[in-house]
């Protein structure tokens, strides 16, 4: 039947993905990869999980004595259904456009960069310092010494 | 827990709610694109080492011409010029020490160079002018850098092959891994680190040279170290103090280009001075500090007794080719039945590293296309030169038509004229493997001890290993470098084990960080990592993502270009139809099998090949943006294909007939060496293409080829650079 085979199809597609993906992370190339890169591994995949999200996640694919590893055979029957039921589904650009509008109380059409740091440091599921400044370093227009918010999207 | 909520729709939700919502959006989406540049690094970095495997992989291949041309020796008798008796001229160079130091005392340094000058012994002065000079990019004149290899091979001679150190006055000792040529990392390292004296001591662990550009500056600058404060300043041998590998890797090129008139008589000098080096540093009888690494067969009771001197180089000759040439009546057939026979045999099932998948593959292929080559082609086998101590007497070189009649056979290399022995006595055996282990091994994860068949020559050695070698010794850590490491250094084995590496950058500008380790009394290691910059703007993650990206994407690149005729004929296996597509999962695994690098090439298909409307892959456009640069006309693409393929065998190959380093060679040493090397692999290409070629080559038709232009014709250009250059 048609519609059996492309579904099939869908899920080796996904599946040779996320092999892919893992693969990149396997270091010793014996299907194992590093708990801490898991994060990553789910990101680039294409789903944007919170910390908590991942927090979960990470939780049902250790080991029953956790290891410091994820095995590849537990990764990829949890991988795939995310993938399939489009868990954690992208972020578009015009909801990232509403966020920045809403941290723009005062709607100048740009931020100070301590404006964005006491936000993203403080609140939500806070970034590091290391994650601020490496953000800044890329957002911050070297000349205005502020965010413009709007010239991320096209 | 989806995101698709609208967020300004909760109008009744208080304001600081919303922002909170709005943080989290952000950070979630922030999250999720570094993700995906680490990723991108990520596959960037296995780009580069997949490379750099496959071309350490070629060199075996190259080891195997080399036999092959051996073999085919008498073959090659009065059939036009001779290469391999070209190969086997003789040159003259019996100069004893005396005559030889009174020689470099008078070569004459001009008024107007400006450079330093130094004076014997050395002084902080001469270092302080060295460091000055270089970073102005001056070239130290050749006498003074004979002088300096002339004392430091003396200096060495009287060193052990262990050094003890130990950090009392409550020291630290700085210790370094792989500079390989980068002069801008060891200055940084000074720069933030001091440099050396009584109270700064610092060790560096191999691999000064090769790859790099500044490789001559850098043993200057530690060689001049070493003189001035031998206490304080220690230098273990890597691998690449090899002259072999040093003609492979660019170092031998530098010194030629740098030093045309001294250049063959400093590496001359250098083979001695690297093998002279000392194998291994043990500081406070707790930590043992070699390039490489261990291996189950180590003893370092036994390593400090070892001739070090006598192992020049790692790679040599495969006993069949030695045989096979009749020439010694002395040479008993006994096998090498000492030590290591493991080295002839094929890589153990333990192992399951993504290196050792690959090399098993590779191992398989190699067999099949040399005809010549047996199961050794796990050994490293390359014409070696090998000094005995006692083999004093010249010999009178053969003639072109005569097998030698002499019992040992003479292979010069750059004019050096030194002599191999026939398969050497078990304990000379022993010897040499337990020098090449300590020079050539890898930690791997897994328990045991095998074959680095690979690298060819060490092995690669698990925990257990590790562990047994250190309580034999009573030590408590092993520090080594040999592998470059994203973050610089690494640990293994339990901690036991530490890599530290110090050429940043090494594979492309941000590709790594360098790093160096101290130690103090209580022994507890210090990291310090940096990176050099070309920019004084630091770079966001996202451009050094992308700088070290499309340097590794533009070389994977050549490596399709130099297999389109097979990716194509493999291509069009799959495409019955002449679509001019196929699946991805079809491309996919067509790229991994003809370029036989294990990457992820479904992620990395968006950056190679084009997707038609239907979802399927245009296989032809991954050849698309590259072409050859202005062809010799006439060749045709699978020639151009062959010559680009092995262009580094080939200038290695021309760099040994160029004897005088001139750049040039006859068109008839062309022909024959081209003739060769094709028929050895196996490509059909007939006389007349040759011809017409190497008569296109010379353009001023005098006879001569210049042959770096001959190289420089097949090298790749890449469209998108071409057309950068012209908007630029």
């Amino acid at each position: 039947m048609a519609d059996k085979y492309s579904a099939d199809t869908i899920i080796t597609e996904t599946q040779k993905r996320i092999s892919n993906a893992f693969d990149v992370f396997d270091h010793e190339s014996n299907k194992t990869v590093d708990v801490r890169e898991i994060g990553t591994i789910i990101r680039s995949l294409g789903c944007f999980p919170s910390e908590a999200d991942l927090h979960d996640i990470i939780a049902e694919l250790e080991e029953e004595e956790p290891t410091g590893f994820v095995r590849y055979e537990k990764f990829l029957p949890t991988m795939t259904k995310i993938l399939l039921e489009r868990k954690f589904r992208p972020i578009t650009e015009d909801l990232l456009l509403q966020a920045f509008e809403v941290l723009d109380q005062q709607k100048k059409g740009h931020l100070e960069p301590e404006e964005l740091t006491k936000y993203l440091t403080q609140e939500g599921e806070p970034f590091t310092q290391e994650e601020m400044d490496e953000m800044l370093s890329a957002a911050v227009d070297p000349d205005k010494n502020v965010i413009l918010y709007k010239d991320f999207f096209h | 827990m989806g995101c698709g909520t609208s967020i300004a729709v909760e109008n009744q939700t208080h304001p600081s709610e919303t922002a909170i919502k709005a943080a989290i959006l952000i950070q979630r989406w922030y999250r999720r694109y570094v993700a995906h540049l680490e990723m991108r690094r990520r596959y960037t970095w296995n780009i580069f080492q997949s490379i750099e495997y496959a071309g350490e992989q070629d060199q075996l291949q190259l080891s195997s011409f080399f036999s092959f041309m051996l073999d085919n020796f008498t073959h090659m008798n009065g059939n036009g010029p001779d290469l391999i008796s070209h190969l086997l001229d003789s040159v003259v160079d019996p100069l004893t020490e005396e005559v030889r130091q009174l020689k470099y005392e008078q070569i004459v340094v001009p008024e107007s160079y400006c450079g330093p000058r130094l004076s014997f012994p050395l002084s902080v002065t001469d270092t302080n002018a060295l460091l000055s000079a270089f970073k102005e990019e001056q070239t130290l004149h050749g006498k003074y850098v004979l002088q300096l290899l002339y004392e430091t091979k003396k200096f060495l001679k009287q060193m052990p092959n262990i050094i003890y150190l130990s950090t009392s006055y409550a020291k630290e000792i700085t210790i370094c891994g792989d500079l390989h040529g980068r002069l801008d990392d060891l200055l940084l390292i000074f720069y933030k680190n001091g440099l050396p004296s009584a109270e700064n001591p610092y060790i560096f662990n191999g691999d000064f040279v090769d790859r790099g550009k500044k490789s001559t500056e850098i043993i200057i600058i530690l060689f001049a170290f070493l003189l001035l404060y031998p206490d304080h300043m220690h230098l273990n041998r890597g691998n690449h103090e090899d002259h072999i590998m040093n003609l492979r890797y660019g170092f031998t090129r530098e010194v030629m280009q740098k030093y045309k008139t001294h250049g063959r008589e400093m590496l001359q000098l250098l083979q001695d001075v690297f093998s002279l080096l000392p194998l291994a540093t043990v500081i406070d009888n707790k930590v043992l500090i070699v390039h490489g690494g261990i291996s189950d067969k180590i003893d370092l009771d036994f390593l400090s007794t070892v001739e070090r001197h006598k192992v020049k180089s790692a790679l040599r000759l495969p006993k069949r080719s030695v045989d096979h040439l009749n020439v010694h009546a002395n040479i008993r057939s006994s096998s090498r039945q000492s030590g290591r026979s493991r080295l002839d045999s094929p890589c153990s099932s333990g192992r399951t590293s993504r290196a050792s998948r690959r090399r098993k593959k590779h191992i398989t292929k190699q067999g099949s296309c040399s005809s010549s080559s047996s199961s050794s082609s796990s050994s490293s086998s390359v014409c070696s030169p090998r000094v005995s101590s006692r083999n004093t007497s010249r010999r009178p070189p053969p003639s072109p038509s005569l097998p030698s009649p002499t019992d040992v056979l003479q292979v010069p290399f750059l004019d050096s004229f030194v002599s191999l022995e026939p398969p050497e006595p078990p304990r000379d055996e022993l010897e040499r493997q337990q020098v090449v282990d300590i020079l050539w091994s890898d930690p791997k994860n897994q328990s045991g001890c095998s074959p680095n068949s690979f690298r060819g020559g060490g092995c690669y050695f698990g925990p257990d290993v590790t562990q047994a070698l250190l309580q034999k010794h009573g030590l408590c850590l092993l520090i080594r470098s040999h592998e470059c490491k994203q973050e610089g250094y690494e640990l293994c084995h339990n901690g036991q084990v530490i890599t530290i590496f110090s050429a940043s950058n090494y594979y492309e500008e941000g590709s790594n960080r360098g790093a160096y380790v101290k130690l103090g009394p209580e022994l507890v290691p210090r990291f310090f990592q940096y990176q050099v910059s070309r920019s004084t703007r630091k770079l966001t993650l996202h451009q050094r993502v992308c700088v070290a990206e499309g340097s590794a994407l533009r070389a994977l690149k050549e490596k399709l270009y130099a297999h389109r005729s097979d990716l194509m004929a493999a291509f069009q296996q799959y495409d019955i139809d002449n679509t001019g597509r196929i699946s991805t999962s079809e491309w996919a695994q067509v790229v991994e099998s003809v370029l036989r690098l294990d990457l992820p090439w479904r992620t990395l298909r968006p950056r190679l090949a084009r997707l038609g409307a239907d979802g399927n892959v245009e296989y032809e456009s991954c050849f698309e943006d590259i072409s050859p640069g202005e062809p010799i006309p006439p060749v045709t693409p699978n020639l151009a294909e062959t010559l680009y393929r092995y262009r580094t065998d080939l200038e290695i190959i021309f760099n040994i007939i160029d004897k005088d380093h001139s750049g040039q060679i006859s068109i008839e040493e062309f022909r024959q060496t081209w003739k060769l090397f094709s028929s050895h692999l196996g490509v059909a290409v007939n006389d007349q293409t040759i011809d017409d070629m190497a008569r296109s080559i010379d353009f001023n038709k005098d006879g001569s080829i210049d042959f770096n232009e001959f190289l420089e014709a097949f090298r790749v250009v890449h469209k998108l650079v071409i057309k950068e250059q012209q908007q630029g």
